[in-house]
């Protein structure tokens, strides 16, 4: 295994009590103080995570529009200037080669913003296909650090730090050159816990005074730090799917019960289109559903998925919800197991759990 | 962190009491408090005959699950059945919450596992 890298942040995990540990490449912590008490500050308060682990990628020049139509599924067309927009890169064969978010500046300039575990492969898909496309394609990821400030008290924390007024940014929209603790900053309203929060990328050497000066300003507010194990329940209680999880090259976005976000009727031809279309007029073999365990234990990923008498898929996450108390999962199921209200059952080591297909919507 | 006086540790933060051909069994205050939230203890069956080093249980927290491994060699006489609806117990009480208690399989091999001294400084050291 090569190097693993470190963001800029790396100093303050162990002056706040994280730990690092391996994660995509990256020495990031889990937790802080712990999985459930940051879980738990996201849902009532705020926490700060370091994100610097995603990639950032642009795309620039008089084709951008045009060339990311190709690229993706969803409709670029659509998103209005400083919009973003979730979408997938996907395989000519319909599998999903990363789920990330657009940051559309203007039709003819993107930043995306992409799992850390597909930095890479992303930026040569991007050079692979770029053909006659008169575009620009750069990977800035080195170049910047990000926090994502989650919860509900975000807002109110945030804006101590920043002139502009945050209470008129709505979600899912971002703002370049914002000054935050006096350095230059993008700031965006999304994030990655299904609460209200902000996400903030700024140069490296900005970052360590800005998470510090957060947490001067927000401590009272209840802010704490949260590392990846609780961004992980967060996603997950949010009905948010995680690539790797949910998501793989040999899953499509409509099998990960993401059809949402793939416009099969943009005029636009984009790669797996054909696939895609294929493949829902077709009818799907198997979909991501939610499950309830009804016995005890906990079903995790990779568990296998039994129905009348035979596997039927396998568990894409499942944890203890934090917040609801109750034992829930993801799980790819074979397409006549997909509704809701059918009995499975879950594998965990020698034990055979009963379960129950349910709604996604966990928290409603 | 608490250490309790008269037990005896793993390197994997297991306690053994051995009080006996008998033996309760469970996992450190250590070891609780790194897991973290524990929501589920897999517990052994009554009966069940472990190898030293056996995985007889797992501990599972948000986080992860973790398997638990047999200190001495021996035979599951009891399990501690409060933790199938309760296992936020080992957490509040790692000792008082034992996993299971076990009948020995002859004379326990005890050589390396730690007192509470050498296992206090153990964690310290880790």
């Amino acid at each position: 295994m090569g190097k693993l890298l470190r963001s800029a942040l790396f100093e303050v995990y162990e002056r706040y009590g994280g730990t690092p540990v391996e994660f995509a490449g990256w020495e990031m912590p889990v937790e802080y103080e712990g999985l459930v008490p940051e879980h738990n500050a996201v849902r009532n308060a705020a926490g700060l995570f370091d994100v610097s682990h995603m990639g950032q990628l642009t795309v620039e020049g008089k084709d951008a529009e045009a060339f990311m139509q190709y690229m993706v599924s969803n409709d670029v067309a659509a998103a209005g200037d400083h919009q973003i927009q979730y979408t997938h890169f996907c395989r000519p064969d319909g599998g999903i080669v990363d789920d990330f978010l657009i940051y559309k500046y203007n039709k003819d300039r993107y930043l995306l913003i992409v799992n850390a575990v597909n930095v890479d492969k992303d930026f040569a898909w991007l050079n692979e296909h770029k053909g006659d496309f008169d575009v620009k394609l750069e990977n800035l990821s080195d170049q910047f650090s990000a926090v994502a400030l989650q919860g509900p008290k975000s807002e109110e924390i945030l804006q101590q730090l920043t002139d502009i007024d945050l209470s008129a940014m709505k979600p899912f929209r971002f703002q370049d050159d914002v000054i935050v603790n006096g350095a230059k900053a993008l700031v965006s309203r999304n994030g990655y816990t299904g609460e209200d929060g902000f996400e903030i990328y700024l140069g490296n050497d900005d970052v360590v005074a800005l998470w510090d000066k957060l947490f001067e300003v927000g401590k009272d507010k209840g802010l704490v730090p949260a590392g990846l194990g609780a961004r992980d329940t967060l996603r997950f209680e949010a009905n948010l799917p995680l690539y790797g999880n949910e998501m793989a090259d040999d899953i499509s976005p409509l099998e990960a019960s993401l059809g949402f976000f793939v416009k099969l009727d943009k005029e636009s031809d984009f790669i797996g289109k054909e696939a895609l279309k294929k493949q829902k007029d077709g009818g799907l073999t198997r979909k991501v559903m939610a499950f309830e365990l009804k016995g005890k234990g906990i079903a995790r990923q990779g568990a296998e998925v039994v129905a009348d008498g035979k596997v039927i898929g396998f568990v894409t996450t499942g944890y203890k919800s934090p917040t609801l108390g109750k034992v829930l999962g993801k799980a790819m199921l074979d397409i006549e197991y997909a509704k809701i209200g059918t009995p499975i059952q879950i594998k965990v080591r020698n034990k055979t759990i009963d379960a129950e297909v349910v709604s996604s919507k966990f928290l409603g | 962190m608490k250490i309790v006086e008269g037990n005896l540790y793993t390197k994997d933060h297991e306690w053994v009491k051995i009080d006996g051909n008998e033996a309760f069994v469970g996992i450190s205050d250590h070891a609780q408090h790194s897991l973290g939230d524990i929501v589920y203890v897999e517990l052994p069956d009554v009966g069940d005959e472990f190898d030293k080093g056996e995985a007889f249980a797992v501990v599972e927290s948000t986080k992860a699950a973790s398997d638990v491994y047999l200190p001495v060699a021996g035979k599951v006489i009891e399990v501690n059945e409060a933790l199938d609806d309760a296992p936020e117990l080992v957490n509040e009480d790692a000792f008082a919450n034992w996993i299971a208690k076990i009948e020995l399989s002859g004379d326990a091999d005890t050589s390396d596992l730690m007192d509470a001294a050498a296992y206090k400084e153990f964690c310290e050291n880790e």
